[in-house]
């Protein structure tokens, strides 16, 4: 994802949609914006690449890196799990009918 | 209650396609890999626990066995942290399916009595008939060590899977029994889950020995056929 950065960094001056950073598209160009990513398997996985590495250098791989860096992964999976097993957790509700 | 005793074992799906290689594929994420010599704590820390197995379990092994090291190095780091992901709630345990620990039974143990035969056929043959026995006894016996020689990858598959769904089915009685007893009789509530909490302990040491068992044993093969 190509970001403009430096004196060009004002709304004023017009970039194209396709390189825009998400927060920086405007609402009317939303469709055009999510059209223009790729969704090629390449791409996709690139995505999933950039987001690893993110998270990873952000919690992790700083110099006095805490347990939370981790615990926020399991919760997450905890979550993914839970959105699983929801189907059959629900008729185990106290409710007079389930 | 039945049904519901045994749903947490269903694989799961997602519109129909198994989800269940999206989870066995999560384990690999938590141990990152690095190029540098010192690195961030949870790599250090990782680093350290692979070198203390690795010695532990690969001193006992020759040259030729040693060879193996990556593969059996791989495979208990694989059972601990998935058996280690089982205990967190609501999640599914891959080797609690006894699909897939024979998919991991099989083929190791094969591998290991395969490449016995091929390299000294003398002394993998050796090993179905031990020294002393009296003779009359001996067609017998090289039956006996046939049938328990070709048990061992069932044995070690079947280990596996009991071990980790009974710990987690009693988990999941227990913590039942703990949440009926709430309204009836505080004592007893207090007395069950003092049980619970023992036996979360007591899975977090079967998961680690588990894998531990597993890979002992198939170690312990390759040590016989090397």
């Amino acid at each position: 994802m190509a970001s403009v950065v430096g004196i060009f960094s004002h709304s004023s001056v017009s970039v194209p949609v396709k390189d825009k950073k998400l927060l920086e598209v405007k609402l009317g160009e939303l469709p055009s914006w999510i059209l223009m990513r790729d969704f090629s398997p390449s791409g996709i996985f690139g995505a999933f690449q950039r987001g690893y590495y993110r998270y990873y250098n952000k919690y992790i791989n700083v110099k006095k890196g805490s347990i939370s860096g981790i615990t926020m992964v399991l919760a997450c999976y905890v979550l993914f799990s839970y959105s699983f097993s929801y189907k059959h957790l629900k008729h185990e509700r106290l409710r007079k009918y389930h | 209650m039945n049904e519901n005793l045994f749903a947490s074992f269903i694989a799961p799906t997602i519109l129909g396609l198994p989800a269940a290689v999206l989870i066995i594929l999560f384990p690999p994420l938590l141990i990152p890999t690095s190029k540098y010599l010192i690195n961030n704590r949870l790599i250090t820390t990782q680093q350290w626990l692979i070198k203390l197995t690795s010695k532990q379990m690969m001193t006992m092994h020759n040259t030729k066995g040693r060879t193996w090291s990556l593969m059996l190095v791989s495979l208990i780091i694989f059972i601990a942290t998935t058996n280690l992901l089982g205990l967190l709630p609501h999640s599914f345990t891959p080797t609690t399916q006894l699909s897939m620990n024979l998919a991991m039974a099989i083929p190791l143990w094969a591998g290991a009595v395969i490449m016995g035969f091929r390299s000294k056929i003398k002394n993998a043959l050796a090993h179905f008939l031990p020294q002393g026995t009296p003779t009359p006894l001996i067609p017998m016996l090289v039956i006996i060590e046939t049938i328990s020689l070709l048990i061992q990858p069932m044995a070690l598959a079947v280990r596996l899977t009991a071990n980790i769904t009974a710990g987690h089915l009693l988990m999941h009685l227990i913590g039942n029994t703990t949440l009926a007893m709430s309204t009836i009789n505080l004592p007893s509530t207090l007395i069950i889950f003092t049980i619970l909490i023992l036996l979360t302990i007591l899975e977090i040491a079967v998961a680690l020995i588990q894998a531990y068992v597993f890979t002992l044993l198939v170690s312990l093969y390759l040590h016989d056929n090397t």
